[in-house]
């Protein structure tokens, strides 16, 4: 193949931007105040800025980083709502930073803040190394003898990819009354790490049980009261309270608080295998193979 | 599913409302229906208009005659719609948000006003572990509705002959909003799929996956199934109460 | 390990595996890092929706695609092996879309002869991140988070024996005593304005590595990635997963002509990445362009179900950051920088550099992708090369005995030099403006199109910006100041812009990525060689012209006769649909 392109007209071009970002300026401006301080405490310091077309507000706090306060801490990485690295409160409730326009705010004040469900660092950053703690605390994905490639079906695993679209953020976690408000960090995990543990118990090759974690080891299912404040700032939409929270409380409910449930298991005498009654435990793929074919 | 701009701009006013407004609304609205259905319990024993039975009253059961007559028939069943409601994962956000202030609302100001101090929240692992028995408030519920339905069809038989009239629209519509709203639960949810890991590893995997779809698609608005049926049920037990004190007539339309 | 990408993780796996004790150090949070922007797929041989694919026909796609300039070694094993790391990843947790017969689904991809690419909607990166982390934190390593290394240590004999680093919190210096080091860097986009890199794509590595001695390959490949947003401004570079081309995605002029027939009539949308993004480059430099400088990429007959099921994250991503649904408009797309084929040279076996002690492994390492890199190769290479250089420094640790102290001096030293840019007095220079300005640089000079004169000029200007360095300046304290971090990335960023214009300057013909304006044509015998760049005692950029060692001939044989083996774009089947 060849390109068509002819060669002098495209070296007059090839250095001429494609496109003037000035025209983008749209001559207004606008004020934030930004959180300065430290874990000690600290103040809002209004900015003033030039607004910039489609700006969201991350664009405008690195551009004050850029041109007021080169020492102004603010965590970001993707900038395209992918990592869950920009999260803050803005007046008073968690966003990505990256997604949220300033326009959203017209007519509003701006006030950026870290997350205050975990220790302030410095300015805009929080220290929310606790929740990697907790992650270490989950019993990861245990696919017992069982060697990939898997044979899984979509049908039985595409309720698995709302879970795990999760970005991390942690905004569910800042958010979330029993962190925030009542502090239980030791004997609660927090929506996240629900969601988490609601893709390792639904996975059908896993054979972890992590209900007694729920329970009575440090995920503290029973903590959360299903108020939803999670579900609602969740920046990947997933339905944390009703597809994640809530099937777990069944499974606890399940193992802990219903008598049939319980007679059944004692007639039957099996302990539950990763999944409630017996019912999804059997795992050994052959068996899967076989159901589908005669079916 | 992408909002419509209606839509997104309805959320953007609602947004800009301050944060209690919405515990208030839902305080007041649940207190006005406890209010309405003591007074009903209390004040009235009849419950039946011709073919129409009020849904408070169904299944419809002997009143033994022992028991003090400021009773009513409604305290046999009553319980178990009302249990339903009471430990559902839905009403239960609603109380603790508007009634426990556990909290209020979201947002950072809101969430300052939560008046347990740390040392006394305990979410649902004390009291609240007893919301755990919806299950079994659900299975009643499921044949309360059952009967729901037979109450309904009944009110299609004025003198025994198929009729439609205004009262057995509201009947049909009432029953239709407890079933989206009963099926919607999610301990039926977890019942019928939730609680499978493997579907293509149990027998009938492929027809319990279809049921959790469908029911996962009705349980998304859970919430607006259980304002919409508590509307109905009021809108329905006044309707037969106009009847009976003679204010209205039953307006008939085939 | 430096680094905690796919790559980085991998290697702290395998080096954990082996029974060593291993930290891994990343400029981010864990499970942040750049490799969650891969959203298209992971490439490996699977065969599972084309059972025609094998390692033989990944192998030679990689090696087309990269104009044969790649380490035949290292494509070789990274397509024998990069299934095996699908399957792996798939045991760990990992969650791919699945066929209907309960196999890993693969989807066609830019100038992949088959079906290839492990999925899992558009957020691939994210699940291999992931599963990767769950799978780190699962074990005793150790994750110094949000700690940006300043300099490796080495010992008499020229060894790495550790490394320094500050944390970024606190600003509190840290000595690594290490018996090996896994570079796992990733690229340095951000020399360019107009890139999907995050801030941290500052190649910190490939300079720690430069600067320790190690010998770079390919420097002047950096690959611009056909398809990032233009509009609005604050999002421009942003990526557009090459998946939406992938799922059928059309790309189109302002007239709304279809114009990839001009460019590669047989793959059109689907050719390989330097063709479609020297396309999109063309139409809107001869004024073909939409209104905001780009051209359209049109998914919109597929319908808005089948769009949230395949591409949900592009969806989303249009509609809150530029309102644009793309189930009812096309989107606007301009090339954006993306991807650097070159770095750290290593050997495929154990993924070791030239200096001892010194291992690399994903983007910072350089000659798997030679002059283009295959769309979905990257995620495999990561785990692939990352598992080997994981490997390699475990083989390497337990075979050699030494000590890793260094004289404190040489510690101070270098704490010295990091926190001189806090002590400056009076006016100096704004990190953040020098690194504005030799962006603009690079954009005007080094763009994917490039001359002779322009990357003198251009080279005369990054010269000037390096003069002024040693005047940047930071205020405020060491407790997580992003300008005085910045004044470390300015440092790296302007030494590998010298390098890549220096190099681009040599490579005197078109191949791939390095597109001179004033050459008409791949040059057979610059197509026998690789560059390699190398500081000499006096601390400048030495360059070396080095051949390629000849394919030995089980991998000859696997191209046919009539293939153009110096480097043209004839390829074999088309993808199916």
């Amino acid at each position: 193949m060849s390109d068509r392109t002819n060669i002098t007209d495209i070296a007059e071009m090839a250095h001429a931007p494609a496109y003037n970002d000035d025209a983008a300026n749209t001559g207004e401006t606008r004020t934030l105040q930004i959180f300065r301080g430290d874990g000690e405490g600290g103040s809002l310091v209004p900015y003033e800025i030039e607004l910039i077309e489609g700006m969201v507000v991350l664009d405008a706090v690195l551009k004050i980083q850029a041109e007021q306060a080169g020492d102004l801490a603010v965590r970001w990485n993707c900038k395209a709502a992918h990592c869950g690295s920009c999260s803050a409160e803005i007046n008073g409730k968690p966003k990505l930073l990256c997604k949220s326009r300033v326009e959203e705010y017209d007519g509003q004040e701006i006030k950026v803040m870290p997350l205050q469900a975990f220790p302030v660092v410095k300015d805009l950053v929080s220290d929310v190394s606790w929740n990697y703690g907790v992650s270490a605390q989950i019993q990861p994905f245990n696919p017992g003898k069982e060697q990939a490639p898997f044979t899984m079906y979509e049908e039985d695993v595409e309720r698995l990819y709302e879970p795990k679209k999760c970005i991390e953020c942690f905004m569910c976690q800042d958010v979330c009354h029993v962190l925030r408000t009542h502090h239980k960090h030791p004997e609660f995990a927090g929506p996240r790490f629900f969601v988490r543990t609601q893709w390792l118990e639904m996975h059908p090759m896993d054979e972890n049980n992590r209900l007694q974690f729920l329970k009575e080891g440090r995920g503290g299912v029973q903590y959360c009261n299903i108020t939803k404040c999670c579900s609602e700032v969740c920046p990947v939409d997933i339905h944390i309270t009703d597809n994640s929270i809530i099937p777990l409380k069944e499974r606890v409910a399940d193992e802990y608080y219903d008598p049939a449930k319980w007679l059944m298991r004692k007639i039957r005498g099996n302990r539950r295998n990763g999944s409630a009654n017996g019912n999804g435990g059997t795992r050994a793929s052959h068996k899967r193979a076989e159901i589908r074919t005669n079916g | 599913m992408a909002q419509s701009d209606a839509a997104r701009s309805t959320t953007q006013v609602l947004n800009r409302l301050p944060w209690w407004t919405g515990p208030i609304t839902v305080t007041t609205v649940l207190i006005g229906f406890g209010i309405y259905v003591t007074a009903s319990l209390f004040l009235f024993d009849r419950s039946e208009y011709e073919n129409y039975l009020s849904p408070f009253y169904s299944p419809p059961v002997g009143f033994p005659e022992w028991l003090p007559t400021w009773l009513t028939p409604a305290v046999f069943v009553l319980w178990i719609p009302l249990g339903f409601r009471a430990t559902c994962y839905y009403y239960r956000k609603a109380y603790y948000r508007s009634f426990f202030w556990d909290p209020p609302a979201c947002s950072s100001k809101a969430q300052q006003r939560e008046p347990r101090s740390p040392e006394n929240y305990r979410g649902e692992t004390a009291l609240f572990v007893l919301n755990n028995i919806h299950r079994y408030f659900l299975y009643g519920s499921l044949i309360v509705l059952v009967f729901l339905w037979y109450d309904t069809a009944l009110a299609f038989l004025p003198q025994g002959s198929f009729g439609i009239s205004l009262g057995s629209i509201i009947f049909l519509i009432n029953v239709s909003l407890i079933s989206a709203y009963t099926l919607s639960c999610h301990s039926l949810r977890h019942l019928i799929g939730g609680q499978v890991d493997c579907y293509s590893c149990v027998t009938g995997g492929n027809a319990r996956r279809k049921a959790y779809n469908w029911l996962s698609v009705l349980n998304r608005q859970h919430a607006l199934w259980a304002w919409l049926s508590l509307f109905s049920l009021l809108i329905t037990d006044i309707y037969v109460r106009l009847l009976l004190a003679g204010a209205i007539t039953d307006l008939r339309i085939l | 390990m430096i680094g905690a990408g796919g790559a980085g993780l991998r290697a702290a796996v395998a080096a954990t595996e082996r029974g060593l004790s291993v930290g891994v150090v990343t400029k981010s949070l864990l499970g942040k890092a750049h490799t969650v922007m891969a959203e298209g797929g992971i490439a490996a041989s699977l065969g599972n929706v084309d059972p025609e694919d094998g390692w033989q026909t990944h192998f030679k796609d990689t090696m087309k695609s990269g104009k044969f300039i790649n380490n035949w070694r290292m494509a070789e094993i990274f397509a024998k092996e990069a299934p095996d790391r699908v399957y792996e990843l798939e045991q760990w947790g990992a969650l791919f879309n699945r066929t209907p017969e309960g196999k890993i689904s693969q989807r066609p991809f830019g100038a992949h002869t088959y079906r290839r690419l492990c999925h899992v909607g558009d957020r691939t990166g994210l699940e291999l991140i992931r599963t990767m982390q769950e799978k780190v934190l699962a074990t005793d390593t150790k994750v110094y988070m949000e700690t940006t290394v300043t300099r490796l240590f080495q010992n008499d004999e020229g060894r790495v024996v550790g490394a320094l680093a500050y944390t970024r919190e606190t600003g509190k210096f840290i000595h690594f005593k290490a018996k090996a080091v896994v570079m796992a860097t990733g690229g340095w986009g951000r020399i360019f304005k107009v890139t999907s890199n995050s801030w941290e794509g500052t190649g910190d590595g490939v300079m720690l590595a430069y600067h320790a001695g190690a010998e770079l390959v390919d420097m002047e490949m950096m690959q611009f990635h056909p398809t990032g947003m233009v509009w609005p401004p604050g999002v421009r570079g942003l990526l557009v997963t090459e998946g939406v081309r992938g799922e059928g995605g059309l790309l189109k002029n302002s007239e709304g002509d279809r114009y990839m027939g001009n460019y590669d009539e047989e793959r059109m949308e689907l050719s390989s990445r330097d063709v479609v993004a020297r396309a999109n480059y063309t139409e809107v430099k001869e004024g073909r362009g939409s209104p905001h400088g780009g051209v359209y990429l049109d998914i919109t007959h597929l319908g808005y179900d089948k769009i949230i099921q395949k591409l949900p994250t592009m969806h989303e991503q249009f509609l809150k950051l530029a309102d644009i649904d793309i189930s009812k408009e096309p989107m606007e797309v301009f090339p954006t920088v993306h991807y650097t084929m070159g770095g750290i040279k290593i050997d495929p076996e154990t993924a070791a550099s030239n200096v001892p002690g010194l291992f690399a492994a994903g983007e910072v390492a350089g000659g798997l992708h030679g002059a283009n890199r295959l769309g979905g190769n990257s995620l495999s290479d990561l785990l692939v090369f990352g598992r080997r250089a994981g490997e390699g420094a475990a083989e390497y640790v337990k075979s050699n005995g030494y000590s890793t102290d260094i004289p404190e001096s040489a510690v101070e030293e270098e704490k010295k030099r990091m926190l001189d840019p806090l002590q400056k007095q009076g006016e100096g220079e704004n990190p953040y403006h020098l690194q504005q300005e030799l962006q603009e640089v690079m954009m005007e000079h080094a763009n994917l199109m490039r001359t002779g004169d322009s990357l003198k000029e251009g080279l005369g200007k990054v010269l000037a910006l390096k003069d002024r360095l040693p005047n940047m300046k930071a205020s405020g304290s060491t407790l997580f100041n992003p300008g005085w971090h910045a004044v470390q990335d300015v440092n790296n960023l302007v030494t590998i812009s010298e390098v890549i214009l220096r190099t681009a300057l040599e490579r005197t013909e078109r191949r791939g990525a390095q597109w001179r304006l004033d050459f008409d044509g791949p040059d057979d015998d610059l197509g026998r060689v690789n560059f390699i760049v190398k500081e000499d005692a006096q601390g400048e950029v030495g360059i070396e012209k080095r051949d390629i060692p000849p394919m030995p001939e089980h991998l000859r044989r696997l191209f046919d006769e009539n293939q153009d083996m110096s480097g043209g774009e004839k390829t074999g089947k088309e993808s199916q649909f």
